[in-house]
């Protein structure tokens, strides 16, 4: 129990300022018959720090890692190298054992942290505004679809098919409850995106559009047509990035008029972590701020007229408004945040935009090598380092295969659309800066004799 | 200043106009060391990275390649070291010292699960990666999950919700779905007063009418006006326990039992659930859904306002609702249970409330920490953590208002109010008061049932040493409050930064960093 530092000593003498004859006498509220008086069964004592380690280290080697495989995952969470020096600062003890900056005096460096992060994001997504920070990019894509609906008070939301999966069924989840009603359609193995479609879709009712950028297929549009139909129905565009680095070589969604801007940023600072914490971008136009959920932090000054930060805004909070509160959110992803910001701060403008111009130069090379395979077409010609492969086969079984070879090669559109057999030979494959030539080509042989 | 004759300084007093130091040119003062922003320091042209050449390739980026300049800055690697160094000196952190937020458990947080999270085993694996290669990642889940299970003596548990206010969420939507599975349309959802804010802006969330329930004057919930509104409109009561005055609800297995009666479901949070971990299981009392807190109850680090995780246990009644995806055993094999495989066995699933599977890398910390604990230690947890709370209580009650310091013994944390204090004096001077002695402030104003309240939570973590140097420190502002000492209504005198206009901050909200320059010319 080498986390508690009271010795028995220090319990007795305690005891006896409470006036209190034992610790069980502290809990004779608790109803006599819900009142444990021993262990709980079934469950081991406490250990050591080296046996705790050699325990979780055992699990770990049972996982094949990234790091371990040629590595060809995307679809909503992205390996990317994060520099040293990320890590060693969010290890700093007084980032990561402080709490929510509710004392700003004594909470300055992780306040400039977050000031510094909103303008990062909101610059990055091409917005006037960003808060803090939210849980993931999924949520934080539901969150938006509120938001469009308290703005408009209308109550329907057109959903992308190119829009991930997931998203789609987090926003259902919540819709049921909410009484919103969503228009989605599963994506169709073809090359062009749906915005068409999607304008087609506008009407009167309409709160918001919500497109992936780029999309799940790894597709990429103008998004500018979709955002002039959507504001002449009085609708709003809400634009969702899973992949921040690909606003390092393509156009901010906020520049081509979408109004919320919303985003995984796990690709930036995070690392992939099976699925979390991960980090929720979102960002608006000025005018919806206070419509805004989550944190947000504001310059001001202090009692001597020294530049300070505070969280701001909070009358839309839960704590304040209880129930008339523009979200339940209590958590961002601090620690997330200070990750991304550290990590674009290393990389500069100049930095991510070489790292974009890597990705992109890889993922091109890779789509020419693997649609050299047989039974391989590229569906998408257009696209930033993510793009989806047409097998002659269940894309499925293939990956299964793959990783019983130690290749992770992509992910099946069967595993994520399985409502959608016909687009089951589909397969999304992203190439990142990790992507050696080597990897590329020992995916391409394996997939060969896979698809042989 | 004035030194004891043993060369010992004396307690802080103000400065004379005579011993203030004279400003330096840079705003530096020694060791503590003002930070410009990136903005200011950095260049657009500046980078800390370096990556390979780009292989030359015809772009497919079409019409859509990004232009125009994005505008943001960057450092060189060692500037980037010295600016997040620089900012983390003006944080306090558990760390440095005795955080006593009541309600947010700030607790040590031991660097082996740092360690262990970090393992490229489970810090770099893809949440779409085959299942077969993440076996590992998979039983970690499980047995995480099994430890919830045993802990709170429920059925079954959810792990993908993000934070407690998620939890929360998913509770709401396990018990809406059982109503109406049974075809029984509920629309109100009852939330005593001192319930946290998140509780009604969750219900409302969901589309539920919330109403209050009041407190007794001895800070539990009112048995009789609960037991008079339930009714069949009342879908669920959502209740703290141990509550936010501080106190265990004696009456849980009676409301509970007749909120059942009432054809209602109890939803407990559980953010308080450190209090009472290996001593109490909530599912004796009859709660059908609690969120678990890793980050309090469990040690995960908060980082300056999250990550969180907040699993949510559930009954049997709830359980067949938990929402996608979860972990099962299948012979010696861990699956993933995700809309592929969901289809027929898991039909009453309300759905999926996040993208992938959670907070995993809070999933290894916690049960890292679980581990070290085990079943003894984590009763030990709870039975320190109320002790030190008690001993709070009972060496500041004769100096500090305690609204139910006779309502028996407070659990983890231990409520005063600002009663007593002199004419103009708050509970803000205090805890601004606090930061000058080299503390973080407790919880201010919350819960909103009592005035001025002050809600402090040692957690178990702190020695009898650092409580003591905590209580004098309070039990001095408290006298000089009652003293009406203006000195105070100054402090923080030696922070980073004095008192912050938040008035102003709020008025003209200024939420992200533009070129002043730039800004003036176009004005």
């Amino acid at each position: 129990m080498r986390y508690l530092p009271l010795t028995d000593t220090d319990r007795q003498d305690m005891l006896s300022v409470i006036g209190a004859a034992s610790i069980d006498d502290l809990f004779v509220d608790v109803p006599a018959e819900a009142r444990l008086s021993g262990k709980i069964a079934g469950l081991p004592d406490h250990a050591s720090e080296l046996s705790v380690e050699r325990h979780m280290a055992a699990l770990a080697r049972k996982n094949l890692s990234a790091g371990e495989a040629p590595f060809f995952l995307g679809a909503g969470a992205y390996r990317h190298h994060v520099p040293a020096s990320v890590d060693h600062l969010i290890q700093r003890g007084e980032f990561l054992t402080a709490y929510t900056p509710y004392q700003p005096e004594i909470a300055q460096g992780t306040l400039q942290v977050l000031f510094e992060f909103q303008t990062q994001v909101a610059r990055l997504l091409g917005c006037d505004v960003a808060n803090a920070s939210m849980y993931d990019g999924s949520t934080a894509c539901w969150e938006a679809i509120g938001m469009a609906r308290r703005i408009t008070k209308r109550g329907k939301a057109i959903l992308s098919s190119g829009l991930h999966p997931h998203y789609v069924s987090v926003a259902n989840t919540m819709a049921k409850f909410t009484g919103d009603a969503l228009v989605h359609q599963a994506p169709t193995l073809d090359a062009v995106t749906d915005i068409d479609a999607l304008i087609a879709g506008i009407d009167k009712d309409t709160s918001c559009v919500v497109v992936q950028y780029p999309d799940i297929l790894g597709r990429i549009a103008d998004l500018t047509p979709l955002a002039d139909a959507a504001h002449a129905a009085g609708a709003l565009l809400v634009a969702v990035v899973t992949e921040p680095v690909a606003l390092g070589a393509i156009k901010a969604p906020g520049a081509m008029g979408a109004d919320i801007v919303v985003g995984e940023g796990q690709s930036i600072g995070v690392g992939l972590q099976f699925g979390g914490p991960y980090l929720g971008l979102f960002a608006c136009k000025q005018k919806y701020v206070r419509q805004m959920p989550g944190r947000l932090c504001g310059e001001t000054v202090d009692a001597a007229g020294k530049r300070g930060f505070v969280l701001t805004l909070s009358t839309r909070e839960q704590h304040i408004r209880r129930e008339k509160a523009t979200s339940n959110i209590c958590t961002n992803s601090g620690l997330c945040a200070l990750a991304f910001s550290i990590h674009m701060t290393l990389l500069g403008e100049r930095g991510l935009r070489e790292l974009a111009t890597l990705n992109h130069a890889l993922a091109c090379q890779a789509a020419d090598r693997l649609t050299q395979v047989p039974g391989v077409t590229l569906l998408n010609d257009s696209f930033f380092n993510e793009f989806t492969l047409i097998l002659s086969k269940d894309a499925r079984e293939v990956v299964r295969n793959l990783a019983d070879r130690d290749v992770l090669g992509g992910v099946s559109l069967g595993r994520l659309f399985p409502d959608a057999p016909q687009i089951g030979n589909g397969l999304v494959v992203a190439v990142t800066e990790t992507v050696t030539p080597e990897d590329i080509e020992t995916f391409a042989k394996a997939l060969e004799e896979e698809l042989a | 200043m004035t030194m004891l004759k043993e060369g010992r300084p004396t307690a802080p007093q103000a400065v004379t106009q005579s011993d203030a130091p004279p400003a330096t040119v840079t705003g530096n003062r020694a060791l503590m060391l003002e930070e410009a922003l990136i903005f200011e320091i950095g260049s657009t042209e500046t980078t800390g990275v370096d990556f390979a050449d780009a292989p030359k390739v015809v772009s497919r980026l079409g019409s859509l390649a990004r232009t125009d300049a994005i505008g943001l800055p960057g450092l060189s690697e060692q500037e980037t070291v010295r600016h997040y160094t620089r900012l983390s000196r003006q944080n306090y952190a558990i760390d440095l010292g005795l955080f006593p937020l009541g309600s947010c458990t700030m607790k040590h947080n031991p660097r082996l699960n740092e360690k262990v999270a970090r393992m490229p085993g489970f810090a770099d694996l893809h949440p779409l990666a085959p299942q077969s290669t993440v076996q590992g990642a998979l039983a970690v889940i499980h047995e995480l999950a099994g430890w919830l299970i045993k802990l709170t003596g429920m059925h079954s548990v959810a792990m993908s919700p993000k934070a407690g206010a998620h939890g929360e969420l998913c509770g709401l939507l396990a018990i809406r779905a059982a109503l109406e599975a049974r075809g029984d349309a509920r629309s109100v959802i009852l939330v005593p007063e001192s319930a946290h804010g998140t509780n009604p802006a969750t219900a409302a969330f969901c589309g539920y009418k919330v109403e209050d329930i009041p407190a007794t004057p001895d800070g539990r919930v009112d048995l009789e006006a609960l037991k008079s509104r339930l009714g069949p409109d009342v879908a669920a009561v959502m209740i703290t326990n141990p509550n936010t005055c501080g106190l265990f609800e004696r009456d849980m297995k009676t409301i509970s039992d007749a909120v059942h009666a009432a054809g209602a479901f109890v939803y407990c949070d559980g953010a308080n659930f450190n209090a009472i971990v290996g001593r109490v299981r909530p599912g004796d009392l009859g709660v059908d859904a609690m969120h678990i807190n890793l980050h309090k109850t469990f040690s995960t680090p908060h980082g300056g306002g999250g990550p969180g995780s907040g699993p949510v246990v559930l009954s049997q009644a709830l359980a067949p609702f938990a929402p996608l995806p979860f972990v099962e055993r299948q012979g010696d094999q861990f699956v993933l249970i995700e809309e592929e495989t969901a289809q027929g066995h898991h039909g009453q699933t309300f759905g999926r409330m996040v993208a992938f599977h959670g907070q995993m890398g809070m999933f290894t910390r916690a049960l890292t920490y679980i581990l070290s604990h085990g079943a003894d230690g984590l009763r030990q947890v709870a039975s320190d953590a109320v002790l030190n709370a008690n001993y709070i209580l009972r060496s500041l009650d004769d100096v500090l208002d305690a609204p139910f310091g006779q309502s028996g013994p407070c659990m983890h944390e231990a409520l005063f109010s600002d009663k007593g204090l002199a004419e103009g004096f708050t509970t803000l001077d205090i805890a601004k008061g606090l930061i000058d002695e080299g503390f973080h402030p407790m919880t201010m104003y919350f819960p909103l049932v009592v005035h001025g309240a002050m809600l402090i939570e040692p957690t178990e973590t702190e020695s009898k040493a650092a409580l003591d140097q905590f209580i004098m420190a309070l039990r001095s502002l408290a006298r000089r409050a009652k003293a009406g000492d203006e000195a105070l209504k100054g402090a923080p005198h030696f922070a980073p930064r004095r008192r912050l206009d938040e008035t102003l901050a709020a008025r003209k909200p200024v939420l992200t960093w533009s070129d002043p320059a730039l800004a003036q010319a176009a004005e």
